[in-house]
């Protein structure tokens, strides 16, 4: 609970966190921008998960547990993207997605 | 434990043989094999001996009847209902062991003859390892204990007859005529099938001994009786089963009209001929009827065994005419083959039951047994012959009897016996079912006595034909007498031939099972007539081919029409033909096969086009560029968002 900030006002923000994360996830061809984009809308979760937790049911600490969970999740992911898109770059010597479009009809 | 308890060993004999020979067919030489199949058959030849003097003489006639002995070897093989089970099982009984003794022995000599004959063939190990499969097969089929059993076996020897007839496999007519035999006989089968279903559901039982005890049949009698309704054209449908396992029998043993397989088959090796096409496969239909004689007997007043006699009659008259006129000796020895089963047809389908009234049994099963021995001596001479001259065919032979004098003597033995020429095997089977034949019905005991005038004739131009008439000029290549194997193998057969008939059958054989006395009565008119038949087709064969003469040619266009019917067997193969072709063929199997391809298929293939096209028109939404898929997907979590939120 923080003094003078309702849970509306966090929502509004993670929802504008998480449309941004999806903008640039479908504007942006880098793909590490786009990976940049996803860590936006993940993170955008995690704030949700602890602000419902902290307004909605103090008592509990699920919530907090989750977001802990989400943020050792999006380490490990980030990682393993950052290790696809090192290897795209050898194989194709470039990250842009555009470039990279052969699994199609 | 019975007596017999060792039997098994008879039928499983040969099959030990054809799987050692089977599977080493390519690695043991030609004698070899040659020598196993023999030495296994000269041990069921043993054994079958050692069964019948033990059956007959020692533990068979109890109290004035022959009793059967049953040897279970698995009780309740199928179960269908608690009283209908199939069992695996052997029977022994009078007609039993008088077969043992009939395919042992003629097996023996086939398997003594080939030894010479098919010398030096590459299929030596082949053909002894399929001769064993035959053997096996047939033992079973006379062993069996029940109508199921006896249909395995039935069809194994059928298995066993298309391999031995499509044995050249390279010689295109054999493969075809293999395919015939096996056609046609199958085509009978589906009927004895049915047939075997029904006496089953109305029997209810497959057993034979179950089947033909009284109580059996007067259950089964009492049923028509009580349900009328249950006929059809006036027969009751149990009538019309023994009438559906006849025909199977029919085709079995080439009867009128299923006989058409039975003069290809001569494309097998001639040994084949002797032992499956004329000695014993042909005759497992009479062998079958001869079964369950009592249910044939017994039910609404034995209208299913007239059938069986008519058949019968018709063939052997039909086949005696055809035989008159062919050229090729195995086939005029094929068509008198189905003449004299044609023969045991008549005399079961004459017979009575009890006492001296079971005449034409005994005589039928007599007739089997002397025509078996004299049958394959034919045949095996004539494959001598044809070994020696390299040609089926009576214009290329004559004046053989300098060159053969052997094979000239037993098959004269063999020609007067078939004849029905005393003291020879023929005469005394052939003038037992004259005579039940004529108690009977005089209009089939004339055919009859007319055949056997035809039969005299055409066997005695066949001997003429080959052995003297003209002398053929065989240039460099003079023919020579068969080498010791296939000699030893016909003279002990001429040997069988000259004494078969002196043994006391109906002390063995009858219909009840109770021995009972019969004997020529020398002075019989019947007896008289039937000798002076065979006696005048002797001696007009004897005017005809003694020399070479003009009669033929003149009888022959004499004849006109009728001849040239005779000699294209009446046109039973283009009938059939047409009828496949034509009809069936054409009429029924094209229109089904073009709703097959067009209505079947075209549904399936409009099916497949449809999903073709409609893929083709979407396949656009798969780009490739993850940004569209993530479009799409988060579209899709929008619209459901909205749905949500709009319409709950």
């Amino acid at each position: 609970m923080i003094e003078g900030v309702s849970l509306f006002e966090i929502m509004s923000l993670t929802t504008i966190l998480f449309f941004i994360g999806i903008y640039g996830f479908l504007t942006r061809t880098n793909l590490i921008a786009m990976l940049m984009s996803l860590e936006l809308m993940v993170n955008a979760e995690a704030i949700n998960f602890v602000a419902i937790n902290k307004y909605l049911s103090p008592a509990v600490l699920q919530g907090q547990v989750f977001s802990l969970f989400i943020i050792a999740l999006a380490a490990a992911e980030t990682a393993l993207a950052l290790a696809i898109i090192l290897h795209l770059y050898r194989l194709t010597t470039t990250i842009d997605v555009k470039e990279v479009e052969e699994l199609k009809y | 434990m019975n007596a017999f308890s060792y039997i098994y060993l008879i039928p499983l004999i040969p099959l030990l043989a054809f799987l050692f020979l089977g599977f080493t067919a390519k690695k043991i030489k030609e004698p070899v094999s040659g020598y196993v199949g023999t030495a296994g058959l000269l041990t069921v030849f043993g054994l079958s001996l050692y069964t019948a003097y033990k059956y007959f003489f020692e533990v068979g006639l109890v109290n004035g009847k022959y009793e059967p002995y049953k040897v279970m070897i698995k009780e309740g093989w199928v179960h269908f209902t608690d009283k209908l089970a199939i069992d695996i099982g052997i029977l022994v009984d009078p007609i039993s062991v008088m077969m043992l003794i009939v395919v042992s022995t003629v097996s023996l000599m086939v398997h003594i003859y080939s030894l010479g004959y098919m010398h030096s063939d590459t299929g030596f190990s082949r053909f002894y390892a399929y001769l064993s499969l035959f053997t096996f097969s047939m033992l079973g089929l006379v062993l069996s204990s029940n109508l199921f059993m006896i249909y395995i076996f039935w069809e194994l020897v059928g298995v066993s007859s298309f391999l031995l007839i499509g044995f050249y496999f390279e010689k295109p007519s054999a493969v075809a005529a293999s395919k015939k035999a096996f056609i046609v006989t199958r085509f009978a089968d589906m009927f004895f099938l049915i047939g075997i279903l029904m006496v089953g559901y109305f029997g209810q039982s497959f057993d034979f001994e179950t089947l033909n005890s009284p109580s059996t049949y007067e259950t089964i009698q009492a049923w028509i009786v009580n349900h009328q309704i249950f006929s059809f054209m006036g027969l009751s449908l149990f009538t019309w089963a023994l009438i559906l396992v006849y025909i199977g029998g029919m085709g079995k043993s080439a009867m009128f009209p299923l006989h058409i397989w039975l003069p290809d088959a001569m494309e097998g090796p001639t040994p084949v001929s002797a032992l499956i096409h004329a000695a014993t496969m042909v005759v497992a239909g009479v062998y079958l009827v001869a079964r369950l004689f009592p249910l044939y007997y017994h039910i609404e007043d034995g209208a299913a065994l007239r059938v069986v006699a008519v058949v019968g009659a018709f063939s052997a008259l039909f086949a005696a005419i055809i035989a008159l006129t062919q050229e090729d000796i195995k086939r005029v020895l094929a068509f008198s083959t189905m003449s004299q089963i044609g023969y045991m047809m008549l005399a079961l389908g004459v017979s009575g039951f009890e006492g001296h009234e079971g005449l034409g049994y005994m005589a039928g099963m007599f007739h089997l047994f002397t025509h078996a021995m004299f049958k394959a001596l034919l045949f095996l001479t004539a494959g001598a012959i044809i070994h020696a001259v390299h040609s089926n065919f009576m214009k290329d032979m004559g004046g053989l009897h300098k060159y053969m004098p052997v094979s000239s003597f037993v098959f004269l033995i063999a020609a007067l016996a078939i004849s029905g020429i005393p003291p020879f095997a023929g005469f005394f089977s052939k003038d037992e079912i004259l005579t039940a034949a004529f108690e009977y019905d005089k209009f089939l005991w004339l055919i009859g006595f007319l055949v056997a005038g035809m039969t005299a004739f055409y066997m005695f131009r066949l001997y003429f034909r080959i052995f003297f008439n003209k002398q053929t000029d065989y240039g460099d290549h003079k023919p020579h007498e068969a080498p010791k194997t296939m000699l030893i193998a016909m003279v002990f057969l001429a040997f069988l031939t000259i004494v078969a008939g002196f043994i006391p059958f109906s002390e063995l054989i009858s219909a009840d099972r109770m021995p009972f006395h019969s004997h020529i009565h020398w002075g019989d008119p019947l007896v008289i007539a039937s000798i002076l038949m065979a006696a005048s087709g002797i001696g007009i064969a004897y005017l005809m081919y003694y020399k070479e003469t003009a009669y033929p040619q003149k009888v022959a266009s004499a004849m006109g029409s009728g001849y040239k019917w005779a000699k294209n067997k009446f046109y039973f193969d283009e009938l059939y033909i047409f009828i496949t072709h034509k009809i069936i063929f054409d009429k029924i199997s094209k229109p089904i096969a073009w709703f097959d391809r067009n209505v079947i298929d075209g549904f399936m293939n409009l099916l497949g086009v449809t999903v073709e096209k409609t893929a083709e028109k979407i396949k656009f939404i798969q780009t490739g560029r993850m940004q569209d898929y993530a479009m799409y997907f988060v579209s899709g979590v929008i619209a459901i968002v909205m749905f949500i939120v709009y319409f709950r």
